[in-house]
């Protein structure tokens, strides 16, 4: 680990100020992303700005329709929430299949976002259910969000504060755990609207991805035999030493129906 | 005063107390006055020319104090690192044997061969300096693969090693073997990988170095299990330091499977580095720079061909083997795939003729050597899959075929076609009790029960012996061992009756301090907690050759033994003179040197007080102090074996494989502790699953990047892989070790790839699969399902 300097802001304004003055600074919400990197010299930031004396970006709110969750809330308070096990406990399952039990006390669902790993479960969940994702500076929907490998729409700057999850009629996750890393080999959340269902899937190629084959023949049929024959292209799948492209393919189908099951019990 | 705790007992293991307190003494641990930092820069290119190295920029690094070079190396005659084996074709030529610097000289040649070695004052700074290091490559192709490696037009890794064969290596009676093919009834063919594997134990190496002016000695503190052997063979062969002159050190060591019973590079520039500077040199690996710098293990590809009479009875097997060797020669490298395979091929079996050819082949990747099992597991892979592969090709029961060809108890001691002779044992025996244990009975209901899930389930059988209690001197000799392998062991009885045992052996996890206090309790009567073992330093242990090969107990127990018997035979002089009786007459048991036939009787702590307070004392026969030492160097192998059975589920939708039961049944001889054999045998075992299921290192053909570099993509076994084991032991005695001990610590590792494998084929059997390489991984299983000639759906 290369020498840094460190700074602990206790307001978001701050925060972002310290962003963008200092050349070369990064966020660091549950660190077990960016720590390693810097232990391996792979990242050597100037400065790291701390976001864990903002209280505000911690925890659940209850809108009615919507439930929001501050950036710094970690995995395991989401798996443990009442709120969300009990209005969208596919997301509640989502977060407890994240790692392991230090990682999920550790690690943030801002942190998550906007990391962006192509293999990370938070993403198909946000853009599975269609939430949005908010900033110091606005609004950003799923949909306009995920950019593909680590990528996002997020400006130097900017920081994630909350999500804002619509609550669906049903939702399931469903994960294939990659056999060494516990990451998504391929993850598939599906989520049920009045106005539609969304499928969104992780791991499978380098960023995350929605199917519409899929949502249309689960809005005609909300069943796991509505999709059962709906093979996805391997154009773009990612192909490495655990999975090749057309298992991964496979593995989306598996994981739907899974997780159209999931929504189901 | 604590209690007697002794043979078969199953105390708690002294040493976990220090363990699981944070109380451990690690080599990283250690902290020494003025200590620098090393950092090793290592090649990124599985295959290149070292065309230069410009220093200059590392050097003016603020805190760089030094960065030395495989030029340094040259310039103060170093020795290359040795090969503890000579192996010969079947002509009596001997291996090629290219050096092995300890860095680089002219070419590298694999990811992670070291080329220099930065010292600062700190670990950042030696980090930093080490990135400012201006290395040259001319980068060539890279080759990692046996099979490439001796194809026409492949890479040479060494000008002077054609098609990269180190040796070309026979065993056994060709002819013999092809007359008895010639009028078989049926012969099975099988073609396997036995995939490559990294150690990882759990704590990484590491080692610090100190030279004293004064005394012009050097103390290297390193994670070794073998420090004696580390003192001689860096001592003596690499940086020509007088053995007196140089003391090495294992402290707490976390963990072993083999990676750390290798002299290795680092040790050696570590040590001549410290005298360079004057000052202690600290290297402490990471895990990623453990994965492409500690020895690896496996990676053969093998075709075997067994053939059968009508009966199903075994006449003859022939294996052909690639081994791969890596880059280098390793400290044991060439005798792994070879008298460690070899000879194991007859199993548990009554095959007549076995022939085996190894090549054994350099290629652009880390050193193999041992690792856990070493060559045995692999020989059992290969045997126990034809067996397999012959019962379902003859429609014989796969028990059944193995019981007409098992040896049967009586025909112990039974001799072989490729030169071992197995003492004692009883695979029959060991069958039949794994066989109910396992409830192969209710199998048939258990898969129908997993079919109604649409799951697959199978069964899978491993009858299997291996050679351990590693080594008769003179038979390893004859095989081209270039050390002896015998152990050694001190027992100092203080004034007060209490012991100190110096012993040869290293314990890094496998409980050595309780077993062998346990030995000596048993034996002197002494209370187990006055018995401390000493370990791991060359200043306070006469000698020793270290443990690997499942010697421990099996060779340095025998030492023990020896050398207490020897302190009871002292005690009894001295019994017999304070008693005024004969010795002869002189009987000692349960700590009482007692007069036969009378209630006259010292104490064993009466007998130590005299020996070193000699007033009436027979010092014109005998010399005071009680402290005696022994060698001991076995007469034969021992050889453990057993059953095991495994149950797995395979989910075809994802090809994913679930181990659902486990069940061994296996011969170690004399248990001491059975809790201590239960964990070895359970610690095995899992190793051996994380081999059939999830290990895997995989290289980058071309480039020779290692693409399972880190635990992110190498997969280790975990708990919530693995069932409740069933392990138990059916043991015979060893004949030929003083307390008829077999060792158990390989075994594990051993019996369980292939009955894991066998269990996935069987429970697959049914689209047409005969064969499964490791590890059964689901893309694997998945795409195995794809070109099934069935289509994917529950029996
Ligand atoms: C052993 C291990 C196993 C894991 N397994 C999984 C798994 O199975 N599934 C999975 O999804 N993840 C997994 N992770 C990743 C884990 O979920 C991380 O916590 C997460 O990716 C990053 O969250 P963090 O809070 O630790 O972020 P950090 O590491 O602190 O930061 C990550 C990145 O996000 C930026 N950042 C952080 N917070 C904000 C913010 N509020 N606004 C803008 N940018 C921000 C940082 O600058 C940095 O670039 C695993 C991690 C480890 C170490």
């Amino acid at each position: 680990m290369k020498p840094f300097a460190y700074h602990q802001p206790d307001g978001i304004p701050d925060a972002a100020k310290l962003l963008i003055s200092i050349e070369d600074s990064k966020l660091v919400a549950g660190g077990m992303t960016l720590i390693p990197t810097l232990k391996q010299r792979l990242a050597s930031p100037a400065a790291l700005v701390d976001l864990s004396k903002l209280g505000s970006l911690k925890g659940l709110a209850d809108g009615g329709t919507t439930i929001t969750i501050g950036a710094m809330t970690p995995h395991a308070v989401v798996a443990a929430s009442k709120l969300v096990q009990t209005k969208i406990p596919g997301l509640a399952a989502l977060a407890s299949m994240i790692g392991d039990p230090a990682v999920r006390s550790r690690g943030t669902i801002g942190g998550s976002v906007a990391n962006n790993d192509p293999a990370a479960d938070y993403p198909a969940g946000v853009l599975g259910l269609g939430a949005t994702i908010i900033t110091s500076k606005r609004e950003i929907a799923a949909d306009k969000f995920f950019l593909g490998l680590f990528e996002t729409a997020l400006e130097p700057g900017e920081i994630i504060t909350a999500i804002r999850f619509p609550m669906p009629l049903k939702a399931g996750y469903a994960k294939f755990k990659a056999p060494a890393s516990r990451y998504a080999l391929v993850g598939v959340f599906v989520a049920k609207f009045a106005d539609g269902v969304r499928v969104a899937v992780t791991g499978a190629g380098p960023g995350v991805f929605r199917v519409p084959p899929m949502e249309s023949a689960l809005s005609e049929n909300f069943d796991p035999s509505a999709i059962a024959a709906i093979k996805i292209n391997t154009d773009g799948l990612t192909s490495d030493i655990h999975a090749e492209a057309d298992y991964r393919a496979h593995l989306v189908t598996v994981m739907a129906k899974r997780a159209v099951d999931a929504a189901l019990s | 005063m604590g209690n007697v705790i002794g043979i078969g007992a199953a105390p708690k293991r002294k040493e976990d107390q220090r363990f699981l307190t944070g109380r451990g003494n690690y080599v990283s641990d250690i902290k020494r006055p003025g200590m620098t930092s090393g950092v090793f820069v290592r090649s990124p290119h599985g295959h290149a020319v070292l065309r230069g190295i410009d220093k200059s920029a590392a050097l003016a690094s603020p805190g760089v104090i030094a960065v030395l070079t495989g030029d340094d190396v040259k310039a103060d005659s170093l020795g290359s690192l040795p090969c503890g084996w000579g192996i010969t074709d079947a002509k009596g030529t001997p291996m090629k044997e290219p050096p092995f610097p300890m860095l680089a000289q002219g070419k590298v040649r694999f990811v992670g061969d070291m080329v220099a070695f930065v010292i600062a004052e700190t670990p950042e700074q030696a980090n930093a300096g080490a990135e400012l290091l201006k290395i040259d490559y001319e980068v060539l192709p890279s080759v990692v693969g046996v099979l490439e490696a001796v194809r026409p037009g492949a890479p040479q890794l060494f000008d002077d090693v054609p098609d990269n064969i180190c040796c070309n290596w026979e065993l056994g009676d060709k002819a013999a073997v092809e007359a008895a093919f010639r009028k078989a009834a049926h012969v099975a063919k099988l073609s396997l990988v036995n995939n490559r594997l990294i150690g990882n134990p759990m704590e990484p190496r590491a080692a610090i170095a100190e030279y004293e002016p004064g005394t012009d000695r050097f103390t290297l503190w390193t994670t070794s299990q073998f420090p004696h052997v580390v003192r001689f063979l860096m001592g003596a062969l690499v940086l020509n330091i007088p053995q007196h002159k140089l003391r090495v050190v294992a402290p707490d060591v976390g963990g072993g499977f083999g990676v750390k019973q290798f002299h290795y590079g680092e040790e050696a520039v570590i040590t001549w580095a410290a005298k360079r500077v004057k000052r202690p040199v600290k290297w402490v690996a990471s895990r990623s720079e453990g994965y492409v710098s500690d020895r690896h293990g496996r990676d053969h590809v093998t075709e075997a061909e067994l053939a059968l009479d009508e009966n199903g009875k075994f006449l003859a097997f022939r294996v052909n083997t690639l081994a791969n060797m890596g880059g280098y020669l390793s400290t044991f490298g060439p005798n792994i795939p070879t008298n460690l395979y070899g000879p194991l091929l007859s199993g548990v079996y009554t095959t007549p003729a076995i022939y085996c050819n190894v090549k054994v082949v350099f290629t652009n990747t880390v050193p193999v050597d041992a690792y856990r099992g070493a060559g045995r597991p692999e020989a059992t892979f290969v045997l126990e899959r034809i067996v397999d592969v012959a019962a379902s090709e003859m429609g014989i029961d796969r028990v059944e075929i193995r019981r007409r060809n098992m040896i049967p108890k009586e025909a112990y001691p039974y001799q072989t076609p490729v030169l071992v002779q197995y003492d004692s044992g009883d695979p029959m025996g060991c069958l039949d009790g794994a066989l109910v244990a396992a409830d192969v009975k209710g199998f048939g209901a258990r898969k129908a029960a997993s079919a109604r899930k649409g799951r697959f389930r199978g069964l899978g059988y491993s009858t299997y012996v291996e050679a351990c209690g590693l080594a008769p001197s003179r038979f390893a000799g004859r095989l081209g061992a270039r050390g002896g392998l015998y152990e050694s062991a001190t027992v100092r009885v203080h004034p007060t009756g209490q012991v100190t045992v110096m012993i040869g052996t290293h314990n890094h996890g496998q409980g050595h301090e309780t077993t062998f206090a346990q030995i000596v309790s048993d034996k002197l009567g002494v209370a187990f907690e006055n018995v401390d073992i000493v370990f791991g330093d060359t200043d306070r242990v006469q000698f020793g050759m270290g443990t690997y090969g499942s010697r421990s107990l099996v060779v340095g127990g025998a030492a023990l033994s020896k050398a207490t018997d020897k302190v009871i035979a002292k005690g009894k002089k001295i019994a017999s003179h304070l008693l005024e009786a004969a010795e002869a007459d002189i009987h000692f048991e349960s700590g009482k040197f007692s007069v036969a036939g009378t209630d006259r009787m010292k104490t064993f702590e009466e007998i130590a007080g005299a020996a070193y307070v000699p007033h009436n004392y027979p010092l014109e026969v005998l010399e005071p102090g009680l402290e005696e030492q022994a060698y001991y160097d076995p007469v034969n192998f021992t050889y453990p074996g057993g059953c095991h059975i495994a149950e797995v589920e395979v989910d075809p939708e994802t090809g994913t494989v679930t181990l659902v039961n486990y069940t061994a049944v296996d011969d170690v001889g004399t248990v001491i502790n059975p809790m201590i054999v239960e964990g070895q045998l359970h610690g095995g075992i899992v190793q051996g699953v994380g081999q059939a299921l999830f290990e895997n290192a995989v290289y980058d053909e071309g480039s020779g990047q290692l693409l399972s570099g880190s635990l992110m993509d190498y997969c280790m076994p975990r708990a919530d892989h693995l069932p409740m084991m069933k392990v138990a032991t059916h043991s015979t005695l060893c004949t030929h070790t003083p307390m008829g001990v077999k060792g158990c610590g390989e075994v594990g590792t051993i019996g369980s790839p292939a009955a894991v494998i066998n269990a996935v084929v069987d429970a697959l059997s049914h689209l047409g699969v005969t064969h499964v390489d490791m590890p059964a991984t689901p893309n694997r299983i998945w795409r195995l399902l794809q070109n099934a000639s069935l289509p994917v759906a529950a029996e």
